[in-house]
């Protein structure tokens, strides 16, 4: 389903996390709870998670940059994420991602934005022998061709 | 409703991810307006990918499979009367007679597939928590004396005896150990984790009940890379239910132990299945590698003993338990014992899970069961045990899949993944990819993987370029030698692995004639 993510308020933000306060290394929980509820992790978010976790914003810092999974803007109503590692490869990933290029005008290693749609390359979603793989939104592909992300992008708007 | 006619229909990601779920609505929409009396389990998958979605129904002869379903053949299935069982081109006849099934040796995969992943009833009646009452009953010196004499070793790559690792934790006292089980499955080519906890979740927390007793741990969790939400969610569902049953809790089936479970989630780094990143991580740090030592068998989790084993390894267990170490160990060959659950993927005809023990050929496995390419194309190559496994020619297809020979021709087993590739792929970019993957990836701790893998990139580049070939293929070899030597973990330490195997099997992709193995000389 496409999502609609509500507005990120900062004394939501700190409800949200509140239960971290005092709870040893949980730094990671308190920014994957925050992505969870709005989409992404507002800047000021950082301090406040910071303040709950009783560690210093660069901490913070260092642990949102680190992984891959967090971002600082909103994501587009529908996020493809199109594998692009190895066994994908194998299974004609390369040509899945320039056909997303040429029939949608979506780079996936640009992670372009068009309208409703964003897309991000990722390294393997566990659909190895069905290959190549993608998620739209919560919803894993198999075989996956421009056709079949069209169909799930259109049953889901 | 005790004459319904039972139905199965996978809930495994990949088999949803090809329509599972609209065949199983298709399904109970046709019995209710046919006034048919059908109740739809939602199973695991069995494996058999290139078969999915695999609709089963229960008959007088066993389950008789159909496959790969689509909605539209729902209609024709109810016409012919696959509800008894009947014929139909999709009909695979009954399951585990197929000789895709009745070739492999399914133990620590006994179940899934067959049960529903979710209740606690259906994992008893098949077996379920025999082993752990077992457990129950002996000395935690004899539970790892079991596990050691199995031969049971790391199944998430590093081949580590499992028994040796919980008897370091046995004999560490401290206050408070841990039992963290490694899902961060992040190798591609392989999903033998995933499907385990989305079809039998209950057996990988019966092992790591069992582990927790054997060493004194009453806090087990479960790392689960971000990218598998319905693993996820299983796994979350099946603690619940655990709980709920008195199975996980303070007083394990009345039994006054404690031990209980909780599923961390990751965050898309790849290094945070490397153990001591993903001790990190839990600890709610960046994912950076540890040295070692310490062991984590001696500190760990927050300081305290903690056994990290792959998802494979626990789930293993109960299995052993059950049957004793000496079945397990009559699996396999020489110090490889037990059986591999290894993963056909990538360019494949017939892709899964193929459980057999330890000693199969990668030939047998690539075309006995595989049936050899998708496409129909030649095999060109196979990727053995994930990113940084060794790329094979086919003449290396006779190799026994076991730890010790596939290192004997320079690869290793990994996480028993094999990701087959047809005649087109190109192996200089192959090589790149690893490298990039590597830049990527990298937790950035150590230099040689850090800036090794940049400057690997592009060197690749300009060897493909024909830039100065011979050199730089000479320090692509250098380079590649201080990455295995100087780096802290496997993530640079066997980058060079695709990287080299790509060099010497295929060096016309490099546009290069040959390249002396080791040697840092080339002809061309």
């Amino acid at each position: 389903m496409p999502i609609t993510w509500p507005v990120a308020l900062s004394e939501d933000i700190r409800d949200l996390i509140s239960n971290f306060s005092g709870v040893e290394g949980s730094v990671l929980r308190a920014l994957q709870t925050i992505q969870g509820t709005f989409g992404y992790v507002p800047d000021d978010a950082l301090d406040t998670v910071a303040e709950v976790c009783n560690v210093s914003r660069a901490e913070v810092y260092g642990v949102f940059t680190y992984y891959s999974d967090f971002r600082s803007t909103v994501p587009a109503p529908n996020v493809v994420r199109v594998c692009i590692a190895e066994a994908c490869q194998a299974a004609g990933s390369a040509e899945l991602v320039s056909a997303l290029k040429s029939e949608l005008g979506l780079d996936v290693h640009a992670r372009t934005r068009s309208g409703e749609v964003e897309v991000s390359p990722v390294f393997c979603l566990g659909n190895c022998a069905l290959g190549p793989a993608a998620l739209v939104n919560d919803r894993l592909l198999g075989r996956t061709t421009v056709a079949k992300i069209r169909a799930e992008l259109g049953s889901q708007a | 409703m005790s004459d319904a006619t039972l139905v199965f229909v996978p809930r495994d990601a990949a088999a949803i991810s090809v329509g599972a779920d609209e065949v199983a609505q298709r399904i109970k929409d046709e019995a209710s307006r046919r006034g048919l009396s059908v109740r739809v389990i939602r199973n695991g998958s069995r494996g058999a990918l290139w078969l999915e979605p695999l609709v089963e129904v229960a008959t007088m002869d066993g389950r008789v499979g159909y496959g790969p379903v689509t909605p539209a053949d729902v209609d024709s299935l109810f016409d012919s009367g696959f509800l008894a069982g009947t014929d139909h081109a999709l009909s695979i006849g009954v399951v585990e007679n197929h000789s895709w099934f009745s070739r492999q040796s399914r133990l620590t995969f006994a179940r899934v597939g067959i049960i529903d992943p979710l209740s606690v009833d259906d994992y008893q009646s098949h077996g379920g928590l025999a082993a752990l009452r077992k457990a129950l009953s002996m000395s935690p010196e004899a539970v790892v004396d079991e596990v050691t004499s199995s031969g049971l070793r790391g199944r998430g790559g590093a081949g580590f005896p499992a028994g040796i690792k919980w008897k370091t934790a046995l004999q560490t006292s401290a206050t408070q150990k841990y039992i963290c089980c490694n899902a961060d499955e992040g190798d591609s080519g392989t999903f033998a984790d995933r499907m385990l906890m989305e079809g039998d979740p209950f057996t990988l927390i019966e092992g790591m009940i069992i582990a927790g007793l054997a060493v004194g741990a009453t806090q087990g969790l479960i790392y689960i890379r971000s990218e598998y939400p319905n693993a996820i969610a299983t796994m979350r569902a099946a603690i619940l239910l655990a709980t709920e049953f008195k199975i996980l809790g303070r007083d394990v089936l009345g039994s006054g132990r404690a031990f209980e479970i909780e599923v961390r989630v990751g965050a898309g780094s790849y290094v945070c299945g490397e153990e001591t990143a993903m001790l990190e991580s839990i600890e709610g740090n960046r994912g950076v590698v540890r040295a070692k030592p310490p062991l984590p068998a001696i500190e760990g989790l927050f300081g305290k003993p903690t056994v990290i084993n792959n998802v494979m390894t626990l789930a293993s267990v109960p299995w052993i338990l059950n049957a004793g170490a000496a079945a397990y160990r009559d699996f396999g060959t020489g110090r490889s014992r037990g059986t591999q659950v290894f993963q056909l993927a990538g360019n494949i005809a017939r892709g899964g899970i193929v459980e057999l023990a330890l000693g199969v050929s990668l030939l047998e496995l690539i075309e006995g069961f595989g049936g050899g390419t998708r496409s129909g194309r030649p095999v060109k190559t196979a990727q053995v045990g994930g990113p940084l496994g060794s790329y094979l020619p086919t003449s290396a297809f006779d190799v026994s899949m076991d730890y010790e020979s596939l290192i004997a021709i320079g690869g290793m087993l990994g996480h028993g993944g094999v990701v087959v590739f047809d005649d087109t792929v190109n192996m200089a970019n192959q090589a790149r990819f690893a490298m990039e993957f590597c830049v990527e990836e990298s937790c950035g701790k150590c230099t040689p993987c850090r800036i090794g893998s940049v400057r690997g990139v592009e060197t690749i580049d300009k060897i493909v370029a024909g830039e100065r070939r011979q050199e730089n293929v000479e320090l692509l070899l250098d380079l590649c030698e201080v990455m295995t030597d100087g780096s802290l973990c496997a993530m640079g330490g066997l980058t060079p692995l695709p990287v080299k195997s790509a060099l010497d099997h295929f060096p016309a992709d490099f546009g290069i004639e040959k390249v002396l193995g080791g040697a840092h000389g080339i002809t061309s």
